[in-house]
């Protein structure tokens, strides 16, 4: 399946691909308005690293494992792996318990407070590149087949 | 091929899924003493608390049996195993033949005879759906209730019933709550949130006597001498394997189903999963169960593939709890407590006043273990460090940064946990990718 791939060297931490998740998470998909106007701001899916003031720096996101420690972790049956091989989080059913946080080994699963809601990539369902990948200045984030490690 | 599978919860779908990817033909029948469709057993708290509703519950999307052609019985208890004849005997008579067995029943909550304890109604445990319902029917008439038992159970208890307004008391017989999961601090800071909230948590005591007239519970004596007025009683000590029905026939049981590393007994076509089953320890090797969530998921799809005729090898169950009890986040993933401290390496930082803490526990510069509390974001990196022993002596100070993250690791580790440009699809482990692999693959 196609996964995202981040490229640590072409990184250069201006945390985009964050505002790119955020916006197209949100409900004008505008990233004006998602940042001061809507209620609920989304939190982003993916998460910039940065060392010494951003000399190393890498996004990171769900790999879409194909044997998901969040799904096994998963107590209510919320996180399930469609047929496209793409781990949905069920909002509706997710009770917050975290384990799937517990669970990630890529650190990959947000945990939304304000919501009380597990937070993850959906690898964008409206688009066909995912909104982080293009949203990248530098292309260090690449949507294409490849394994999960 | 007829797979049969006695109960049908984690590890139950965990090896369906797992037969099904290899074998799309065979019959597979599921056996269950309760009356639901597999749910998220965790969640009987939040049900009780009126936090989720009954439809919540279900822990498959409503077509799984269907999809997977799952001969479901359900109300139906397995009371024997016969591996010569290769059946299994059900309390309503009727056998059913097996060609690969599964074994996973969970565990039975464990109830220690106490004086005053046989005529009386309200005394509950609290490990099923039907538990939790119970609990529901008479809340109204439910003023004050004692909870035995400072585990996870009995503190989810407590949760739950002090979230339907009742006065709770929870009496554990250790110096503090969580002992087996958690250490000291992290016990401490939980016990403060739960008297913040109303629960009243005694330690170091216990009941030794059901006081009341007839069925009625009018209160509890502890060990102390004290005594705890009370109409309700749940009994939350521990749960043990459910393999009482294994009794005569020839698998081996220790304290749970005695299993290899693909989950198979010892009986020829007999496999054990769950809380049933006892399988190897991740650090010790050694054999215990161990009654966790997403180790049962696991053993499940250990078994389920052995079954199918696949192979797949158990690494050894670790066990992991995220738990919160009024809105503090708390996991721990590991040996939180070593016995004999002297042989670990140590890091904690803690501030107990804004309930936040974090310990880290290492052995010859492997993570071994981990307990947060408060900030939990990205706990998992933790478990990855741990199931994947990397050497941490170069790292060890950052693991307490409250962002720690793949940065704070060298760039060889976090390609070879990470593989940020896909390991098998362009370049080796220990090699960078250079400008022209990535564009050329766009």
């Amino acid at each position: 399946m196609k996964r995202i791939y981040s490229i640590e060297d072409a990184c250069i931490g201006c945390h985009l691909c964050e505002i790119g998740c955020i916006t197209e998470h949100s409900l004008s998909k505008d990233p004006v308005k998602a940042f001061l106007h809507e209620k609920e701001r989304p939190i982003s899916r993916c998460t910039v690293e940065e060392l010494n003031g951003g000399i190393i720096s890498l996004s990171t996101t769900c790999r879409h494992c194909d044997e998901p420690d969040c799904l096994r972790a998963c107590i209510s049956g919320a996180i399930q792996k469609n047929c496209e091989g793409i781990v949905c989080l069920d909002r509706e059913q997710c009770v917050g318990c975290w384990s799937c946080v517990m669970a990630c080994p890529y650190g990959a699963v947000q945990r939304n407070l304000s919501s009380k809601k597990a937070n993850k990539c959906d690898l964008c369902p409206d688009r066909e590149t995912p909104a982080c990948v293009e949203a990248c200045p530098n292309r260090a984030l690449v949507y294409r087949e490849g394994s999960q490690k | 091929m007829n797979y049969v599978i006695v109960g049908n919860s984690v590890a139950a779908v965990g090896a369906i899924r797992a037969i099904r990817a290899l074998d799309q033909q065979g019959n597979i029948t599921v056996i269950s003493r309760e009356k639901h469709n597999a749910y998220g057993r965790p969640l009987i708290s939040y049900l009780l608390g009126g936090l989720i509703n009954e439809k919540r519950m279900s822990y498959l999307p409503d077509d799984f049996y269907n999809q997977n052609r799952i001969n479901l019985l359900l109300n139906s208890e397995v009371i024997g195993v016969d591996t010569q004849t290769r059946q299994v005997k059900l309390a309503a008579g009727d056998s059913i033949s097996y060609d690969r067995l599964l074994l996973a029943t969970g565990g039975d909550p464990f109830i220690p005879p106490i004086e005053g304890m046989s005529d009386k109604d309200r005394i509950f445990t609290f490990t099923t759906w039907d538990d939790a319902a119970k609990l529901k029917v008479i809340s109204q008439d439910i003023n004050r209730a004692v909870v035995i038992g400072g585990g996870l159970i009995g503190l989810k208890a407590a949760e739950g019933l002090n979230l339907l307004n009742k006065s709770v008391t929870v009496i554990e017989l250790a110096d503090r709550v969580l002992s087996s999961a958690f250490d000291r601090p992290a016990g401490k800071i939980v016990a403060r949130k739960m008297k913040a909230n109303g629960i009243d948590v005694i330690t170091e005591d216990t009941v030794v006597r059901i006081e009341g007239d007839g069925a009625e519970i009018s209160g509890v004596t502890l060990k102390s001498g004290d005594f705890i007025p009370c109409d309700t009683l749940i009994v939350a000590i521990g749960v043990r394997p459910a393999a009482g029905f294994l009794k005569g026939s020839n698998i081996q049981v220790n304290r749970g189903i005695v299993v290899d590393n693909s989950m198979a007994t010892s009986a020829e076509n007999v496999y054990a999963a769950g809380d049933v089953a006892e399988a190897a320890d991740f650090f010790s090797d050694q054999k215990n169960p161990m009654p966790i969530w997403p180790d049962a998921y696991i053993q499940g799809d250990i078994a389920g593939t052995a079954m199918a005729g696949g192979t797949k090898s158990y690494t050894g169950g670790l066990a992991m709890n995220s738990i919160e009890f009024f809105k503090v986040s708390t996991i721990s993933m590991g040996i939180t407590n070593p016995a004999n401290p002297e042989e670990f390496e140590i890091h904690s930082f803690q501030d107990i006043q804004n309930y936040q803490y974090r310990k880290i526990i290492l052995k010859n510069n492997l993570l071994v273990g981990a307990v947060l509390v408060g900030n939990v974001d990205r706990a998992g990196i933790f478990s990855g460090l741990i199931k994947e022993k990397i050497d941490m002596q170069q790292f060890k100070e950052n693991l307490l940064l409250p962002d720690f993250g793949f940065v704070n690791l060298s760039r060889e580790i976090r390609d070879a946990l990470f593989a940020p440009t896909g390991k098998s699809t362009t370049c080796l482990v220990s090699s960078r990718p250079r400008q022209d692999d990535w564009t050329l693959d766009m």
